[in-house]
């Protein structure tokens, strides 16, 4: 008999390929798949071909290379650095995409299974919790180590438990609930830790909520994000044409660096002020704070179901004059599924910027970045000082609703408040 | 200034005004700031070599493309006493002389004159190069009323009654 | 007295019985466009020169479009001097991101048939296509415009240009006025007028005629001019009266050149790397490997360019490893084509579809290339460097051609 075990210890077992694990321990582990954005592959392609003696990758088919941060380009150097990478892809025969969207997105859309470990070169991998997968950020690194190797080690997190209860309240999402708990934990709340989310609270959660919470928990500064993957996660999967590999419970009696009830009732909508994400305060406090831009995206906030909800606000009504509004889809997927549903003629009726699926101005360095002294709110993953453009400008992070709502009135406010 | 001497610098045909200042620097916030790039996709030295009273000889077409006024400005404000080219893109031409930018039409200095050679200009009457001498027209009265103003924005400052 | 079109109408401008080319005349403005890049320059410069207001801020548009989306940080600089000067100077026509100045300037309603209109872009050429007087200046000249509503022009020569016959199916108004190009050379129709005109001009859209129009600076000219008919004055939505009619160029008018095509002579063909001059067949050119497509920009980002790329790439993938970028180029177009399922078929071949704004074109950003990269794109100017580094090659083509392309992953002739 085994000790109890956690979601992310059962995972890191099965991928050390020994029963049990504990907090702690560090293991060899088989990663499953390895996904590499234009953040940073330019850089692993360097090392991989200047300081490797025999370079050679383990097993071509678990590589997934996303170009997803500056699309369409903006300068020669980017333009270089992406020309690299599709050479390398073609040459070595990677799954590529370029230009279909934000590499969460597609990994969740095409690739991510229940009970797999994944790499990342891109800290918000712990989104593929939200299918039961055990998904980590690495550096470039550890990354072509394992790219090389098939392998590398992990260290057991310990896990933190949010056990959610009831529902939230209409008009709130699940933005505003990882945003509260952020606050509460605060920016280095989850280091090194995993944190799971449960509770029957969770199964009024959609895959794009979960999705969204589990992308956010490195704002915490957790390794890994995990949900089990009920039966909403298997008929998102299959939806998708897949099957999970092995679908993970949390054993009764694991045990826990620390256990959280959240009344998802009483989340109300949330701001994050800049410069931290865990700045947060009730959206109440920042009502007519004045902005220069909004931005409905990202791999947190640009599926459909966001877009349905900025739809909403927007539709019979226009953007403010002065407010640059990007909308932002995280996938080609979602954006012909919003053309679909006559999304974007609500978004273009109301005079809105509807841009290419990619990480637009979340990323900040070309699409729709902000100038000295300007303010925009965001659904993006951060608000760091000079994230969206401008070391001198601020970021302001809302849910989909709370930033519709605030392109049409100009200034900060709630979608209840129009 | 009846007569001018300076060292030419030689460019070719269809010099557009992409060359003359890439799109990509045209939001930065003056002139002066945008000058070290000008000419940089043909020549990327060119603009740090350019000395004040140097002359730019080119060929046809001179200045094509976009209207960007920062592309005459820029040339002046590397201190080119004049650019002679065989012709001009006309919009390039307009915004020259609206920023006192001394353009000259000739088509035959090319064959002559070599990069580092010295050129005098004869304003309204010659080229002189080498002892050899190259006839040039003189611009349209309603031109050289703009000139001799000092440019449109002193033009419309004494419209304005302002100078 | 026999007249050439540009003569008739700036005769008509001006209050004259008529004009000579050659002429130096004041001719009175009746609408301007600044856009983006140049309003903070063009606001700087009408201050200091010492005007309080503006001519007539009704006349006045200011369009956002070569930095819509920014790029760089201060590009919202710009977006926000605009934004100043049109509230200062009460002006009611801006359009912060509704498309590329050229598309909006008649698509929204401001130019009409026999306007005099200067806009601080080259392409303003561009309103040709409905009979309009529209030609690129300087934002020291658009400066002095704003203050005094004016400004002096030479009568430009003409040049006409005579087509007749049907068009091959794989061949469109692109592949026209890229041959002409080609025939003039990219300074042959400097100083000049060009008018079109010849039953294959009478048959083609406003769309097609804003294509050849907004090329004609790639000859060097001046303006083009397209005699407004029916279609135009449903277009512009103004009843087609003996006002617009009058004007076209008399056959016995003083033409310094007349060059006369047939349709069926035409072939799809490209301007290759870099001189929108260097015309060469599509067929020459077949299995050159490309990397990127563009389609988009005032040249061609219209709802029939759209439409003739969907109509290629229905049901089939661009090539792997190859990237198609779509900017539609304004936001009514971007609409319609939503509407009737082409952005769908576009989205599902694979291709990024951008904000509507002049995007790839004015190379700022929007899928710029680096070293050793090639691209086939419907925009208007294939200079050095425009879309990236010195070592990228640009060809310029029609939609169809640049579809088929995408698709191959190479040149193709359709």
């Amino acid at each position: 008999m085994t000790r109890p075990m956690t979601m992310a210890e059962k995972i890191i077992a099965a991928a050390a390929g020994v029963d049990e694990v504990r907090p702690g321990d560090i293991h060899t582990v088989e990663v499953d798949q390895l996904m590499s954005n234009d953040g940073t592959t330019h850089l692993t392609i360097d090392m991989y071909q200047k300081q490797l003696k025999n370079p050679h990758i383990a097993d071509v088919s678990k590589l997934v290379w996303i170009v997803d941060h500056n699309v369409p380009c903006d300068s020669p150097k980017t333009a270089a650095s992406h020309k690299k990478m599709r050479d390398f892809a073609k040459e070595n025969g990677i799954t590529f995409y370029e230009g279909q969207g934000v590499c969460h997105q597609i990994m969740m859309e095409n690739h991510v299974r229940p009970g797999e470990l994944i790499f990342g070169a891109d800290s918000h991998t712990c989104a593929y919790g939200a299918l039961g997968a055990f998904g980590t950020g690495v550096g470039c690194t550890d990354y072509l180590y394992a790219m090389v190797t098939g392998k590398s080690w992990v260290l057991v997190p310990e896990t933190l438990k949010f056990n959610l209860h009831g529902k939230l309240r209409e008009g709130v999402y699940a933005r505003d609930l990882i945003l509260t708990i952020i606050g509460q934990i605060g920016a280095n709340g989850a280091n090194y830790k995993a944190m799971e989310f449960g509770g029957e609270g969770l199964k009024t959660l959609n895959m794009s909520d979960r999705i969204c919470i589990c992308n956010l928990c490195v704002e915490a500064g957790a390794k890994t994000a995990l949900m089990e993957a009920d039966e909403v996660a298997l008929a998102y999967l299959k939806e998708h044409g897949r099957e999970p590999k092995h679908v993970f419970t949390s054993d009764e009696d694991a045990e826990y660096a620390q256990v959280y009830e959240i009344d998802l009732g009483s989340i109300e909508p949330i701001v994050a002020k800049p410069h931290f994400v865990d700045n947060v305060v009730p959206a109440t406090e920042c009502l007519g704070v004045k902005i220069d831009e909004a931005f409905a995206g990202s791999c947190n906030n640009g599926r459909i179901e966001d877009l349905r909800v900025v739809a909403d606000i927007l539709k019979g009504r226009k953007v403010h004059p002065l407010v640059r509004f990007l909308i932002v889809p995280a996938s080609n997927a979602v954006y012909q599924q919003a053309l679909q549903e006559g999304l974007m003629d609500i978004f273009m009726e109301a005079g809105a910027i509807v841009m290419n699926a990619n990480c637009s101005v979340c990323w900040g360095s070309c699409q729709g970045v902000i100038g000295e002294e300007e303010v925009l709110i965001s659904t993006g993953t951060r608000n760091f000082k000079g994230r969206a453009g401008h070391p001198d400008s601020f970021v302001y992070l809302a849910s989909a609703a709370t930033v519709a709502a605030s392109a049409v009135a100009g200034c900060i406010t709630t979608a209840d408040r129009l | 200034m009846d007569q001018f001497t300076g060292t030419v610098w030689i460019l070719g045909d269809d010099i557009d005004t992409d060359i003359i200042i890439p799109t990509e620097y045209l939001a930065l916030k003056t002139v002066d700031d945008m000058k070290p790039y000008a000419f940089s996709p043909l020549r990327p030295e060119l603009a740090g070599l350019i000395k004040p009273g140097d002359m730019i000889v080119a060929g046809k077409n001179f200045g094509c493309g976009s209207s960007r006024e920062q592309a005459p400005e820029i040339i002046k404000a590397l201190g080119v006493s004049c650019v002679i080219a065989k012709s001009f893109a006309r919009i390039f031409f307009r915004n020259a002389i609206n920023n006192g930018l001394l353009l000259i039409e000739n088509d035959q200095i090319q064959k002559a004159v070599h990069e580092g050679d010295l050129l005098t200009v004869h304003t309204n009457q010659y080229l002189e190069h080498d002892g050899q001498k190259y006839p040039i027209e003189s611009l349209p009265d309603n031109l050289l009323d703009i000139l001799n103003a000092g440019g449109l924005v002193k033009a419309m400052r004494k419209l304005n009654g302002l100078d | 007295m026999a007249q050439t079109f540009i003569e008739k109408l700036i005769a008509r401008n001006i209050g004259a019985d008529s004009v000579r080319a050659g002429n130096i005349v004041t001719v009175n403005v009746d609408w301007v466009m600044i856009h983006d890049i140049f309003i903070p320059f063009a606001a700087a410069k009408f201050e200091e020169m010492g005007f309080t207001k503006l001519w007539d801020p009704d006349r006045v548009v200011l369009i956002n479009d070569h930095l819509v989306p920014a790029s760089q940080t201060d590009d919202t600089r710009h977006l926000r001097v605009g934004n100043e000067f049109a509230e200062k100077y009460g002006m009611t026509h801006v359009h912060r991101s509704d498309g590329i100045c050229h598309q909006l300037m008649t698509e929204a309603g401001y130019v009409k048939p026999g306007d005099v209109v200067f806009g601080t872009d080259s392409h303003t050429t561009t309103y040709g296509c409905v009979g309009a007087f529209s030609t690129g200046i300087g934002y020291t000249e658009m400066a002095s415009i704003l203050g005094t509503g004016k400004l002096w022009v030479k009568v430009p020569e003409t040049i006409r240009v005579k087509i007749t016959g049907k068009l091959a199916p794989n061949v469109t108004s692109k592949d026209i006025i890229l041959t002409l190009i080609g025939d003039l050379g990219a300074d042959g129709a400097t100083y000049k007028a060009l008018e079109f005109v010849g039953d294959t001009v009478e048959d083609m859209s406003i769309a097609s005629r804003m294509t050849i129009a907004n090329m004609a600076i790639e000859a060097g000219a001046k303006c083009a001019l397209f005699r407004a008919d029916e279609k135009t004055a449903e277009y512009c939505q103004i009843p087609l009266t003996e006002k617009e009619l009058s004007l076209y160029g008399d056959e016995d008018a003083v033409y310094c050149r007349t060059i006369e095509y047939r349709a069926e002579d035409f072939v799809p063909v490209l301007a290759c790397p870099s001189q929108v001059d260097k015309i060469r067949p599509a067929k020459e050119l077949q299995d050159i490997a490309i990397d990127q497509v563009f389609i988009g920009s005032c040249t061609n980002g219209r709802l029939e360019d759209l439409m003739a790329a969907a109509e290629i790439l229905k049901g089939k993938k661009v090539a792997p490893f190859v990237k198609l970028i779509v900017t539609p180029a304004s936001r009514k177009i971007y609409q319609e084509a939503a509407a009737n399922g082409t952005l769908q078929i576009l989205a599902e071949a694979g291709a990024m579809i951008t904000h509507p704004a002049c995007g790839l074109c004015c190379g700022r950003t929007g899928g710029i290339l680096t070293d050793g990269e090639r691209i086939v794109a419907t925009n208007n100017r294939n200079f050095l460097g425009r879309m990236g580094t010195n070592k990228v090659e640009i060809y310029l083509a029609s939609p169809k051609t640049a579809a088929a392309s995408a698709v191959a992953g190479k040149i193709v002739c359709t």
